[in-house]
């Protein structure tokens, strides 16, 4: 068991290790640096060589790893390529507002998901069941930013319910972006709740068609019983992960909902930095987001570790 | 020979086909993709107006006879621009998804049946890529490298292509174990030709499906470009990027996200319904497992 968890734990800190190798070098091999990127066409002589000098990019790149990486581990990710500004300074702002706009998301989609996807699943193949999978159907597969204008088309322009953009600034206080957000934590919910729902459904049909479910049964245990107390606790253990790659996913995959509602968290940062060419900001952004799905995706792993004891006697199949 | 093995192979293809419009989710997702795919072929021919004309006469007009959908902020007919936005992602995802299918897919089956610690350097490798989630690498790659056709064909295929690795490895790894690639080794195969005629003809089916599912996926990822103006570039029409031109003006003209909305998702969702009858018709659908 603690030999399990210690590899999952190293196999952790390989995949980030890596990414931050990955990201490194692909800036590296890239043709121009951060100066070049910003100077533009300025970008020679003395000039350039002073934006190198100011930036440390004249050090060997063995050093200047070891000092990005080194600065990203205790949260300090340099300064911005344009506005000498600490990254860690901005990022802090966007990463809380991105985790509010998940935190909003998930306190609502988890729960309901898991209900609808219970539902569809014991009432497998009923107008109950169509009406949940078809509407998953259509919320995994339409693009994020149809979903959004559709949601601000209804409620923001047609029933005037809600504002269709956030104009609250990065750093107000968290309680100002309500009722802003809630659009965007809509969209995002629906997403999630497709997701989750569909893995909730397919486990809760095979729990229920197991062996123990029919013992059950056929021993007289009333059907609710056996539904909270024998087949939800067993149906939730696959979900888990599912759970875990949505809230990755939240956390640094909602770009595109964030640039439509113009919610200013970590998606849209990274857009803005695209845009300026910033460099040393992207590379913070990716790190975080990397960081972040990781140990999410960790997190998950352990937790299924802990709550299914069948996982603990052998190795682990990898997902 | 050759007559006498191609035969059974296209009567196969023709038989899935056939099995698979039979299922209501295939008939639909087939039609979808069929209608959209010579609407692509033909529509440069049939479009009633000049995509980049402009006629600042009727700016942001409503639907009429001679504009069906109406006009856009700079008074271009939006029925023409939403028959040919699809153009340019169809032909970009066309050729990316095949090329990130087999190198993926390639990579993948020769790790499975490779293994060792090769495998297991690269599997750690995959890991670290797929720790980006979303489009995430293909906006830190369009940062450098700028946007435009020529850099996202390859971008695509490739980043697309590193979690096929992971499919095809383990589609690969449940048919390593079995008898018959015991016994192609005794009789003193070369791998390659154990990947060609042991392993490859068991894992087509799960490729052909993941592969319908990424093109859909690639398409979600190049609109989503597209409509954050890192795709194709104006006055060229593209479904994403008429969303995000007409969503400014959507409570005077909410026409002009309508068409490219419904033309786009039609199509993905008719790649994803298609892409399920192909599951079930193949027989694949048992532990599909959602991905985000």
């Amino acid at each position: 068991m603690i030999q399990l968890l210690l590899r999952r734990l190293a196999l952790g800190f390989i995949t980030v290790w890596l990414v931050s190798v990955i990201i490194f070098l692909g800036v590296e091999a890239l043709p121009g640096d951060a100066c070049t990127a910003v100077l533009e066409r300025d970008a020679h002589g003395e000039a350039l060589a002073k934006c190198r000098a100011d930036m440390g990019l004249d050090a060997p790149a063995l050093t200047r790893y070891v000092d990005w990486a080194g600065g990203a581990i205790m949260g300090d990710f340099g300064v911005s390529a344009n506005g000498q500004e600490r990254i860690s300074e901005i990022v802090g702002y966007r990463v809380r507002n991105s985790l509010l706009l998940a935190a909003g998301a998930l306190s609502v989609g988890i729960p309901l998901s898991i209900f609808l996807g219970a539902m569809a699943g014991l009432w497998r193949d009923t107008w109950v069941d169509i009406l949940f999978s078809t509407g998953a159907i259509f919320a995994m597969t339409i693009p994020e930013f149809v979903a959004a204008t559709i949601l601000i088309l209804i409620f923001a322009i047609w029933l005037g319910w809600v504002p269709a953009i956030v104009l609250t600034p990065a750093d107000a206080p968290p309680l100002e972006f309500f009722p802003e957000f809630v659009l965007a934590a809509v969209v995002l919910t629906m997403i999630m709740i497709a997701h989750i729902m569909r893995m909730v459904r397919s486990s809760v049909i095979e729990v229920m068609a197991s062996d123990y479910v029919q013992m059950a049964t056929l021993k007289g245990v009333p059907y609710w019983q056996i539904v909270f107390r024998h087949a939800l606790p067993n149906a939730l253990l696959p979900a888990i992960n599912v759970i875990a790659l949505t809230v990755a996913w939240l956390l640094g995959g909602v770009v595109v909902v964030e640039v439509v509602f113009n919610y200013p968290g970590l998606g849209r940062l990274l857009i803005d930095a695209i845009s300026d060419r910033d460099l040393p900001v992207v590379q913070a952004i990716t790190m975080i987001v990397a960081a972040t799905y990781v140990g999410v995706n960790l997190v998950a792993d352990i937790l299924g570790l802990i709550l299914n004891p069948r996982l603990r006697s052998h190795h682990m199949r990898r997902g | 020979m050759s007559a006498a093995t191609t035969t059974p192979r296209r009567s196969r293809a023709l038989n899935t086909l056939r099995d698979m419009v039979a299922r209501p989710s295939g008939a639909i997702g087939l039609t979808l993709v069929t209608l959209h795919l010579v609407m692509a072929l033909i529509s440069p021919w049939i479009a009633p107006f000049d995509y980049k004309e402009m006629n600042s006469a009727v700016i942001l007009g409503g639907p009429t006879a001679e504009h069906l959908l109406g006009t856009d902020h700079l008074g271009r007919d939006v029925f023409t621009r939403v028959l040919l936005g699809g153009r340019e992602a169809l032909v970009v995802t066309g050729i990316a998804t095949p090329i990130a299918m087999l190198w993926g897919g390639m990579l993948g089956v020769l790790l499975g049946l490779r293994g060792g610690w090769i495998d297991e350097a690269m599997m750690r490798l995959v890991d670290a890529f797929l720790a980006l989630p979303g489009i995430l690498p293909l906006l830190v790659l369009i940062t450098v490298f700028g946007s435009g056709n020529e850099v996202l064909t390859p971008t695509l295929a490739f980043f697309f292509g590193i979690p096929v690795i992971r499919v095809a490895r383990a589609a690969a790894h449940e048919v390593v174990a079995r008898d018959f690639i015991s016994a192609a080794r005794a009789r003193g195969h070369s791998p390659l030709s154990i990947v060609r005629h042991e392993i490859l003809p068991n894992v087509t089916d799960t490729l052909l499906v993941e592969g319908a599912m990424r093109w859909s996926w690639m398409l979600l990822g190049f609109s989503a470009l597209s409509f954050l103006g890192f795709g194709v570039a104006p006055p060229m029409a593209d479904w994403g990027l008429m969303v995000s031109d007409a969503r400014v003006y959507m409570s005077l003209a909410p026409w002009g996200v309508l068409g490219p909305m419904i033309a786009l998702s039609s199509l993905i969702i008719g790649i994803n319904l298609s892409a399920d009858a192909l599951a079930k018709t193949l027989g694949l659908d048992q532990g599909r497992k959602a991905v985000v």
